[in-house]
């Protein structure tokens, strides 16, 4: 246990730790070096999560013991599939966020760079972690992070859509405590692997306790990935924030799903005895009911950045229901559609930056304003943006709601599935174009002298766009990957094993 | 004494989601507080009351208590501490740059939808 390389699943919750402690103490440093590092930290989570994606999928889930202690005495942390695919899409949307972030918004502010590796940190944690209870501290840490990411600047519509933002979160992590020490209550554990043990074991007389904690705990997940009728804290938040933040935050509602996915596959899943398959009535509906009112949202939002977070909200929707099929293919399909919608809104947040720069007194209001500097720039990347988010094809949103359909197809769900997933698409093409056509194509004459957009506005966001075509051209080996994941979230005794069994 | 134990948590409880519902800032806080009093009393609890045991096991003492709870209460009062801190400094500001203390922010023309 002394080599390097078996301490690597605990380097992506330490790497921005460490940065973010640093960079605390760098406070003072001109920002270039502050910039420099936050930078070779954040750019250092990609490789990581690549070696974590190519260990987890050649090994098995990779278990590491903080401090030696044997589970389930010890916190444990848990490298599978799951987890480093989705450090992947972490890294990959924190290092093209930051890129942006350096054009001044990390200097509208103090500390942005700390909160920025410490909301990393929080996030690789909730990831990476195997106990429950650590699970609810890691939220606790990125939400704190991102409390302060989300004022960062300050202004008035930003301080009240914070103090939503914040409330709500609050309750959140109180019932999140409720579930997890009723959980413990009733079985003595924490370890999340030993607790999928305990659990499927519930007595009769524990039983509606156990499901009590076990729905609770749904209802912090989906307040966290903004599940109908949890999401009405999503559009003004991810609304009114600055662009690298809004970016960054594209991850954090699959925080909840991810979180979801995790506890109702491994503790709550077809393997849970009495307490088996505890969401099967739930989360289709809700899936499908967020679908339908994110797309809804998005043609009634008055303004873009509203626009895009109603549509992170129908996002979760498609997530959610693909997961709520419960079968390899479904997971799959959603597992692929994941990383795709994350970089998807992340860019189109990136991009609305420059947009509503270019739009003067218009601002990021849906209405016929001056003509834009740099139109066709800034309109060919958003019909990118656009082709993505709408889910048709070329691009690899298409894809994954082709694998969504094809996955339905066994499912007593069929008809529902198709008919909201197909409606909620040409919903969201109309939705799209409308505001595509209203702030390139029907402009008004006018003689306003507004900057013109440099390359740096919005080549991160092109790059971001660049990891769409990316993820479309190798679709074949990345799809497979997502079925392996799949397969071995259903099979949550590999897991188990791991965590449990004896090291190997 | 569980009834008791129970009674306190409920009401804390109770308290606590009135006021969280309540349109003014301060009180909002206050019910927040109210409910990370519960919810810690609620982590303790759940390692069982049990009165003049040890949290470790002695060859001394009859038994013993379940220390997790205890190790947990403590992490979950220092972040509830943190939070709340937070949350009234952000209420503060909010009450400085909204201009009242409604957690809307009400009656400000200019944050009417345009």
């Amino acid at each position: 246990m002394n080599s390097l390389a078996s301490h690597l699943p605990i380097l992506p919750v330490l790497l921005p730790l460490l940065a973010g402690i640093v960079l605390l103490a760098l406070r003072n440093a001109p920002s270039g070096l502050q910039r420099g590092l936050a930078l070779a930290a954040t750019l250092a989570l990609i490789p990581l999560a690549g070696a974590l994606l190519a260990a987890a999928g050649s090994d098995g889930p990779l278990v590491y013991r903080l401090g030696d202690w044997e589970a389930p005495f010890g916190i444990v942390l848990v490298a599978d599939r799951l987890a480093a695919w989705m450090l992947m899409v972490t890294a990959l949307v924190a290092a093209f966020a930051l890129l942006h972030a350096f054009r001044g918004t990390d200097t509208a502010g103090r500390h942005f760079h700390v909160l920025y590796q410490l909301q990393l940190f929080g996030l690789n944690g909730a990831f990476l972690t195997g106990d429950l209870f650590n699970l609810f501290v890691f939220f606790e840490i990125l939400l704190l992070a991102s409390y302060g990411l989300l004022l960062h600047g300050g202004g008035r519509l930003r301080v009240k859509a914070g103090l939503h933002f914040v409330v709500i979160n609050l309750v959140g992590s109180t019932l999140f405590l409720f579930a997890v020490s009723t959980l413990y209550g009733v079985t003595g554990t924490l370890n999340m692997a030993d607790l999928a043990v305990k659990l499927a074991q519930t007595p009769p007389e524990n039983l509606a306790l156990v499901e009590t904690a076990g729905l609770l705990l749904f209802g912090v997940f989906a307040l966290k990935a903004a599940l109908l009728p949890l999401h009405l804290w999503l559009p003004a938040a991810y609304g009114q924030t600055s662009a690298p933040v809004a970016a960054l935050f594209a991850i954090m509602t699959k925080v909840g799903t991810y979180s979801i996915l995790r506890i109702y596959s491994l503790m709550f899943g077809a393997d849970g005895g009495p307490v088996a398959n505890l969401l099967a009535g739930w989360l289709m509906p809700l899936a499908l009911a967020t679908l339908a009112i994110g797309m809804l949202g998005a043609v009634a939002a008055p303004t873009l950045r509203q626009q895009i977070a109603y549509l992170v909200v129908s996002s979760v929707g498609t997530l959610l229901a693909a997961f709520a099929l419960a079968s390899t293919e479904g997971i799959a399909a959603g597992l692929y559609y994941l990383p795709h919608t994350t970089l998807g809104t992340a860019a189109a947040f990136l991009l609305a930056d420059p947009i509503v720069r270019a739009r003067g007194a218009h601002a990021d209001r849906l209405e016929s304003g001056p003509p834009m500097p740099g139109a066709p720039v800034l309109g060919a990347l958003f019909f990118i943006a656009a082709i993505a988010l709408a889910g048709l094809p070329p691009l690899s949103g298409f894809l994954g709601k082709f694998m969504l359909l094809r996955a339905a197809l066994e499912s007593p769900w069929l008809d529902w599935v198709w008919g909201v997933v197909l409606t909620a698409g040409l919903v969201g093409v109309i939705a799209l174009a409308r505001s595509g056509s209203l702030l390139f194509y029907r402009t008004l004459s006018s003689d306003e002298n507004l900057p013109v957009p440099r390359a740096t506005d919005w080549l991160p966001a092109a790059a971001l766009l660049g990891t769409l075509l990316g993820m479309t051209v190798w679709a074949g080996p990345l799809a497979r990957y997502a079925d392996a994941t799949a397969v071995q979230l259903l099979t949550p005794q590999t897991y188990i094993d791991a965590v449990l069994g004896p090291r190997p | 004494m569980e009834a008791l134990v129970a009674l306190v948590i409920g009401t804390l409880t109770a308290c606590g989601v009135y006021l969280t519902l309540r349109g003014q800032t301060f009180p909002v806080v206050l019910g927040l507080t109210f409910l990370s009093y519960a919810v810690n009393l609620f982590i303790f609890v759940m390692g069982r009351l049990a009165v003049g045991m040890p949290p470790v096991i002695s060859s001394v003492a009859s038994g013993y208590t379940d220390p997790l709870p205890q190790a947990l209460v403590l992490t979950a009062i220092v972040i509830s501490f943190g939070m709340t801190a937070f949350v009234i400094v952000l209420a503060l500001k909010a009450r400085a740059e909204l201009g009242n203390d409604h957690v809307d922010g009400l009656n400000r023309e200019e944050d009417a939808p345009r």
